[in-house]
């Protein structure tokens, strides 16, 4: 597949899977995953860590201080775990399909009405994720898709109210409008 | 006989988990929050039907491997039941996702398939995890809200586990059937192209 240019920006464009197949896929995944851990996946057990890092780097007192992420640091590096690894294959595995497919772009996505709009709300859709995943104790991946593996009660009422308030937050930002976006 | 789980905690496991389940969600369209954002409009219904079908199929594969000796009972990790911190948790990650168009494995995705936004969305989760951190002796409390006895289905029910899992099997398939009258009534779903080049259409 040769790279496409700015000039050539709709060419070779790889289409997604079909979900049944992607579901297929991520299902048999997420099954090699506890056959070798003994867990599933995850994506916030790092942030966490990486929180906890960076805040030791640039307050150290204040994080061995506190009593959540002081934990974390007590024993040395922080990102010293699996979930680091996992991550760090997420990104490789991500990379390699979208550029695979021709689908990798440098881009603001959604910016349709305004890059510093779609920016700021990026980071507080963030922001209330991290908080949420600190509570739940763990995020979509990681309490919902391997909890519900698991047929954890806890990730299906962590999908219901992760669905249901995704719905009443679009509608609510978006009005009745379901076109794309 | 080699009884899982391995319980392996190294960098082959992580690197190979992380490595598929990264190929995986990009190429299910999952790194554009154009895509992601459009089950909250109800137009595009792959985040359900991928996640509910490969909940299925782990489910079902980690029953199989049980009944033929092959997984331990009790092996394997159960998300604890409490239940009101998960609540509040997945509807806090819900607003967090109609708001900043991803989740928090899906921002790494995003990121690694071109995406500043999904950078930024990632920022915030480190900002969202200081001011929890920074709150946590007035928000410990939540963590551990409306934990009951049961920890899965099963128990909760009482019902077999391959009863929940044919349960489950045809929720599966009703996501599928319902998803899609949906998407064709709303002019869903969202194409690669859209999602790579255009979010307008």
């Amino acid at each position: 597949m040769t790279r496409t240019t700015a000039s050539n920006r709709t060419g070779s464009i790889r289409t997604f899977w079909p979900s049944w197949l992607a579901g297929l896929a991520l299902g048999l995944v997420l099954l090699l995953t506890f056959l070798m851990t003994g867990h599933g996946l995850g994506a916030t057990g790092f942030t966490t860590r990486f929180a906890a890092w960076i805040g030791e780097m640039l307050a150290p007192a204040a994080i061995a201080a506190n009593d959540y992420l002081g934990p974390m640091v007590e024993n040395g590096n922080p990102l010293a775990s699996w979930i680091t690894w996992e991550v760090l294959g997420v990104a490789i595995g991500a990379l390699a399909a979208a550029y695979s497919s021709g689908r990798w772009r440098f881009q603001i996505s959604g910016a349709q009405s305004g890059r510093i709009k779609r920016l700021s709300l990026a980071v507080g859709g963030g922001i209330a994720a991290g908080f949420g995943a600190r509570v739940a104790a763990g995020c979509t991946s990681g309490v919902g898709l391997s909890g519900g593996a698991a047929l954890s009660v806890a990730a299906f009422v962590f999908l219901a109210a992760f669905f249901t308030v995704g719905v009443v937050a679009s509608r609510l930002l978006h009005g009745n409008n379901h076109r794309n976006p | 006989m080699m009884v899982f789980p391995a319980n392996d905690a190294g960098i082959t496991s992580g690197l190979l988990s992380g490595v598929l389940f990264g190929y995986v969600l990009e190429n299910a369209g999952f790194g554009s929050p154009c895509k992601l954002t459009a089950q909250f409009r109800l137009s595009d219904w792959s985040v359900f039907k991928v996640m509910f079908s490969a909940i299925v199929v782990a489910a079902v594969g980690l029953y199989l491997l049980r009944l033929a000796g092959y997984a331990e009972d009790g092996g394997f990790f159960v998300t604890p039941p409490m239940l009101g911190a998960a609540a509040i948790g997945g509807a806090m990650i819900g607003v967090g996702f109609a708001v900043g168009g991803y989740c928090p494995g899906t921002s790494v995705v995003g990121l690694f398939s071109g995406r500043l936004d999904a950078l930024l969305f990632l920022i915030g989760i480190v900002l969202g995890t200081w001011i929890f951190a920074s709150a946590y002796d007035e928000v410990k409390w939540l963590t551990s809200l409306g934990a009951i006895e049961a920890e899965t289905l099963p128990e909760l029910t009482g019902l077999p586990e391959w009863m929940i899992l044919a349960g489950l099997g045809i929720a599966a398939v009703a996501v599928f059937v319902i998803g899609t009258r949906f998407e064709r009534r709303l002019q869903g779903p969202v194409t690669a192209e859209q999602a790579t080049v255009g979010n307008t259409r």
